[in-house]
């Protein structure tokens, strides 16, 4: 299963990720050949498996719908690049 | 060098509870140590000195009053994707190269509650992506036994500052073999536990399933130590398991007289180095020497499990990569257009290119049209390896292994192929699938004076029996002595 640019562009825009066009070639090359690897999985019969989602031996704990930190905006706001108040600091989303 | 840093964990414990040491003398001169080495190994992205200090200087007061935890005063490396509060903490990566960690994850903070001593954040592959150290944003790791070589990785600068003794223990994290590796390549010990044996909040996620932080020493006994320190059950993190943490360290000389261990077929392939394969059939021959029963089997899925992971890890990572973003902490990229282009600049300017390569590979597999072929694929042939070790196990009680293919690498040789360096995980990768613990330790060294790594798998929650195998071959080989030339 080849993987072309326009896929590599568009997974690219996905994940926020934009390519020079270089790199954009490299990783069309190195990204075929990795997905040319894991096409042996279609080998497998794998209809009647149950996919692992997560393998520890247990269902979700809850706990009671309790507030138990403290708000602490300096501390938490302390590694934002750009702060206003109790509040981080974006370009407009909406012109 | 002083013979201070030659300490093991456990000799150092005897030494500061008969005040025949002090937690200062012992920090300093591995302080000192550190300071002479690190210029040529790079283990370490940022020491902490003056902190490790207060920390020594604290943990007397306590050893003195004889209020005392195992690890009080014992100085100790921390891997550095694990968050230290008030520490810059980077997960090797550009995207957090100023980010000060609001809090201690768990595993630190017992740590320090305990009274141990943090020298500074280990090296690491950007987060935690890579089997060399070759990926860190700060520059590689160089393994201490040849240093043109690589340490392994991810948790190279964890196996660097135990082997090149500028700390007395690390802690690193296993995703995909990323302790048990760098381990065998720099001839310590290391432990990947049981997923959800040990908590994993404050460490950066990579890939949420498969994540283990575990323990790093030149002794079976030490890791045993800080494998009981760091253990158990946390609220914090919904995955860690509530099952009791025993007391390893303890139990560690039971003796392996009747164990049935299982040796697999698809482990011994072509490809790998002749001194690596005589190493581990030697390893072999002395564990039957102490009295285990070894036989053949298979884990027939084997050949599945690099595909399975690198389409399961990559899809995760690129769902928990999604938060740096520039918004809240981290690297925001100036001049940028507004939101979509601060995203898009803020990415690309503080990722490298195999953790981008990884971002795109998992996008894939989740998008649309393709998330059957791939992810949905992976998790089913991820039940189908979990099969192969439940079947295993239903007759052996440990697996032994080589950890790795071949000796250490020399840097830069394995960078243009991405898939080499990921086909080189063979060994450690489905023990995460499966979620399993695995210790890897020292069988012996190849021709060229490089260290050969064994690795004991175990049942779900059985680190015990894994520590008891490789504490008695251990005991009973000299590998553990040897250090690298200075």
């Amino acid at each position: 299963m080849a993987i072309t640019r326009e896929a590599v562009r568009h997974i690219a825009l996905l994940a926020r990720l934009p390519l020079s066009a270089e790199e954009e070639v490299a990783f069309t090359e190195q990204l075929d050949h990795i997905l040319a690897h894991f096409q042996r999985l279609d080998n497998l019969d794998t209809s009647a498996v149950e996919p692992t989602a997560h393998i520890a031996p247990m269902a979700t704990p809850f706990r009671d719908d309790v507030v138990v930190n403290q708000p602490d905006p300096d501390a938490w706001l302390a590694n934002s690049p750009a702060r206003d108040g109790r509040f981080f600091k974006v370009p407009k989303i909406i012109e | 060098m002083s013979e201070l840093t030659d300490l093991t964990i456990a000799e150092a414990q005897r030494r500061l509870r008969a005040r025949e040491l002090t937690s200062l003398e012992l920090t300093r001169a591995v302080l000192a140590r550190l300071e002479a080495t690190d210029a040529a190994l790079h283990a370490f992205i940022t020491r902490t000195p003056e902190r490790a200090l207060e920390q020594a200087q604290a943990a007397d007061a306590r050893l003195a009053a004889g209020d005392a935890p195992a690890l009080c005063g014992i100085p100790l490396a921390i891997k550095d994707i694990i968050l230290t509060k008030g520490v810059r903490t980077t997960a090797g990566s550009n995207i957090l190269a100023n980010f000060i960690a609001p809090y201690d994850a768990t595993v630190t903070r017992k740590l320090r509650d305990a009274g141990a001593v943090f020298v500074g954040k280990a090296n690491c592959d950007e987060f935690a992506m890579g089997s060399s150290n070759e990926n860190s944003a700060y520059g590689p790791a160089r393994n201490p036994w040849q240093r043109d070589r690589v340490p392994g990785g991810s948790s190279g600068g964890s196996a660097v500052a135990v082997a090149a003794r500028q700390a007395l223990g690390a802690l690193g994290t296993d995703t995909g073999g990323s302790i048990r590796q760098p381990a065998s390549l720099t001839g310590i010990v290391g432990l990947k536990p049981t997923y959800g044996r040990v908590s994993r909040y404050g460490v950066i996620a990579y890939a949420s399933s498969l994540d283990q932080v575990g323990p790093m020493a030149r002794t079976v006994e030490d890791c045993a130590l800080l494998l009981e320190a760091i253990a158990g059950h946390d609220p914090l993190d919904s995955t860690s398991v509530p099952r009791p943490v025993p007391a390893y360290a303890a139990q560690l000389g039971a003796g392996i007289k009747g164990l049935r261990i299982g040796l697999p077929k698809e482990y011994f392939v072509e490809g790998m180095a002749a001194d690596v394969v005589n190493g581990v059939r030697d390893a072999v021959r002395q564990l039957e020497a102490l009295g285990a029963v070894v036989e053949d089997v298979s884990l027939p899925h084997t050949e599945y499990a690099i595909a399975a992971y690198y389409l399961i890890a990559t899809a995760e990572a690129s769902s928990n990569l999604a938060r740096y973003d520039g918004t809240r902490y981290g690297l925001r990229a100036d001049r940028n257009h507004g939101l979509l282009d601060m995203y898009q600049q803020t990415r690309s300017q503080g990722f490298g290119p195999e953790v981008k390569r990884r971002i795109m590979l998992g996008t894939y597999a989740l998008s649309a049209g393709y998330y059957d072929a791939f992810y949905l694929k992976a998790q089913q042939v991820r039940t189908l390896i979990r099969r192969d070790f439940e079947q295993v196990f239903a007759r052996c009680q440990a697996i032994v292994t080589p950890t790795t293919p071949t000796t250490a690498f020399r840097i830069g040789e394995k960078v243009t192929d991405p898939l080499e360096m990921y086909l080189s995980d063979i060994f450690t990768i489905s023990v995460n699938l499966a979620g399993l613990p695995g210790l890897a330790l020292p069988c012996g060294f190849d021709r060229g004076g490089l260290p050969i790594g064994l690795q004991i798998i175990g049942r779900p929650f059985d680190e015990l029996t894994v520590l008891q195998t490789g504490y008695a071959y251990e005991q009973a080989t000299p590998w553990h002595d040897r250090q690298p030339p200075e």
